[in-house]
């Protein structure tokens, strides 16, 4: 089901089901060209699908933006080792909600992407890791499965193709840290979910050390479309650089907020006065996350002109991320909300390096003091050179996705902190009461 | 070198099938990956990951129980201790915090009358503060077990929770 309703602002392509009678049923998916791209991707060969995917432009959806059909490419197909396909499921960056909509108004087409991508680097199993608090799309996932095994689907030459495929769920059971996708296949095989060192990257050396196709939800549902439809049509909906949709999920002071599907480079103003329905009370936007707790904030006037892509979220030195958009009105406190987000990262730290495992901890610790009113100035500066001091120095990206948030806090509204200073309570505590809908 | 084990737990016929199903689900030598599922659904039948559970997933699946027993104290789903029958999770990141979830949390506990991580004596509710549970959009969210609830307010909260102990 839905839970908010559409926006006639939505480019709908992978949504395109979403609100039909059982739009989760094989009998809605195949009446509406399900797996028709899965036949048409079964006569091509494999360098003709990653070539198409490749032209669609299709970045990878989970945050990292990396050209999926690259990522594919890397894939060793003469190796003599099977090859896999995990799906990332395991979705928990703060702000998104949006593999949740995917996989349960439309769980067949998240499998079809899973067998083009079995097409394309010669897999015949893969797993769909699903974190463990989404097990109604567990549910919701396997009986799809069963379905498309039913339905001939899956399993033993598929449709009479002589192309095999098992496909499995996989549950995890709570960590932030395995959506990281070395920590991911680490948590896969049974183990702690910390991250791997890389080289060999998953393309090489994956689930069970074999090759292995690692994408978001998102990414691999974006594929049957674009073998349906073709590459350059997919790309046609974004902008140069970043073809497509985006599933942006608009979070926080809002009127409507909810999950939309947006062709990339849509106006960030647009977006939250048309598609959000305006800011809530009329109040005025302070802050902005574009993409997920891990990108970096962007204030109200940095807002100006920009487009919900990858590169207007890089020149303003923040990112795209996993579209997870977090919009603060005025009578926010960003050292609250600082606050949270640190100790959000402390919490889901792997521990298992210590820049990561120290810098989280003493951001939490300092940024607890302050927002108490018991801070100092140093603490301002402190709290600036610890983040810069993790940048880069942790395995995986959870060090940065703490620091960066935190740098860009403490620099665009250090007043806010000056503030919270010498005991003097939280100049928002007041104003910041607020009616929930 | 532990004996040979004299009792071995038993689960419903439902979730023994599906732990048989699971062994099959990854590559042959690779049924450790089977652990995780196996943990977290024999904790929902059982209520808790007990020694016992540790020993019976470890043997199962072909590793020692300290083996297991590292990979549950890293999980924050799996849990040694009873939670209550209706696990009250509130979610009180970013999305959920910018619609009051820190009040909404306060709420929750006086309501119940225990703090963040207690359980009700009569076993009947627990709290726990949470993390982001994918629920953004909608926010703020809780769950109770595994039934996500969306746009809670106080009021809403408190004929869910009314309503579950008119349930027992």
């Amino acid at each position: 089901m839905l839970y908010n309703e559409p926006s006639p602002l939505e480019t709908r392509v992978l949504s395109r089901r979403f609100g039909m009678e059982r739009s989760e049923s094989i009998e809605t998916y195949l009446a509406t060209e399900g797996y028709q791209a899965f036949l048409k991707a079964a006569k091509m060969t494999p360098d003709a699908i990653i070539n198409e995917m490749k032209v669609s432009n299709l970045r990878g959806r989970g945050g990292a933006g990396f050209p999926a059909g690259m990522k594919w490419s890397f894939v060793p197909r003469t190796s003599p080792k099977p090859k896999y396909i995990v799906v990332n499921a395991d979705e928990g960056e703060p702000g998104t909600c949006k593999d949740r909509v995917l996989m349960e108004n439309d769980p067949h087409q998240l499998i079809e992407g899973v067998l083009i991508a079995g097409l394309a680097v010669d897999a015949h199993a893969g797993w769909i890791y699903i974190r463990g608090e989404y097990r109604y799309l567990i549910d919701i996932m396997d009986r799809a499965i069963a379905e498309a095994y039913a339905g001939g689907w899956l399993g033993k030459n598929i449709q009479g193709t002589g192309f095999d495929f098992e496909l499995y769920t996989h549950t995890g059971a709570g960590s932030y840290e395995c959506g990281e996708e070395s920590a991911l296949l680490e948590s896969l095989e049974g183990k702690r979910g910390v991250p791997r060192i890389r080289p060999p990257f998953p393309a090489v050396a994956g689930a069970f050390q074999c090759p292995t196709v690692l994408n978001n939800v998102e990414t691999f549902c974006a594929a049957p479309a674009i073998l349906l439809n073709g590459g350059a049509a997919f790309a046609a909906l974004g902008i140069p650089k970043a073809g497509g949709t985006k599933f942006t999920c608009l979070t926080g002071h809002i009127n409507k907020p909810g999950v939309y599907e947006l062709r990339l480079g849509f106006p960030v103003k647009q977006m939250i006065e048309e598609v959000g329905g305006g800011m809530r009370n009329g109040k005025k936007l302070k802050a902005f996350i574009p993409g997920g707790s891990s990108c970096p904030v962007l204030t109200a006037a940095e807002c100006e002109g920009a487009t919900m892509d990858y590169d207007s979220m890089a020149q303003r030195k923040s990112m795209l991320g996993s579209g997870g958009v977090v919009i603060m009105d005025e009578d926010t406190c960003m050292v609250k909300v600082c606050l949270r987000l640190m100790k959000f990262y402390a919490h889901e730290s792997c521990g298992w390096c210590i820049p990561c495992r120290e810098g989280t901890t003493w951001l939490n610790k300092i940024m607890t003091r302050l927002h108490s009113g018991g801070g100092s100035e140093q603490d301002i500066g402190l709290l600036g050179d610890i983040a810069k001091n993790m940048l880069g120095r942790t395995f995986c990206p959870l060090g940065d996705a703490a620091a960066l948030p935190m740098i860009s806090i403490v620099e665009k509204f250090r007043g806010e902190f000056e503030d919270h200073l010498n005991g003097k309570p939280c100049p928002f505590e007041h104003s910041n009461r607020m009616v929930t809908a | 070198m532990p004996g040979p084990r004299l009792t071995h737990m038993t689960f419903s016929p439902q979730l023994e099938a599906k732990f048989a199903k699971l062994l099959e689900s990854y590559p042959a030598g690779r049924q450790r990956a089977a652990m995780i599922p196996m943990l977290l659904y024999a904790q929902d039948e059982i209520g808790s990951v007990s020694d016992e559970l540790v020993e019976e997933v470890a043997q199962r699946v072909g590793v020692t129980p300290l083996q297991v027993n590292e990979v549950v104290s890293y999980y924050s789903m799996l849990h040694r201790e009873a939670h209550g029958k209706y696990h009250v999770q509130v979610c009180t990141n970013i999305s959920c915090l910018l619609h009051d979830a820190d009040q909404l949390l306060e709420h929750t506990c006086r309501k119940l009358g225990i703090e963040n991580h207690g359980v009700t004596a009569d076993g009947q509710f627990s709290i726990e503060e949470v993390e982001c549970m994918g629920a953004c959009s909608w926010a703020p969210a809780i769950q109770i077990n595994y039934d996500f609830h969306h746009f809670v307010t106080p009021e809403k909260l408190d004929r869910l929770l009314d309503g579950l102990r008119k349930k027992q």
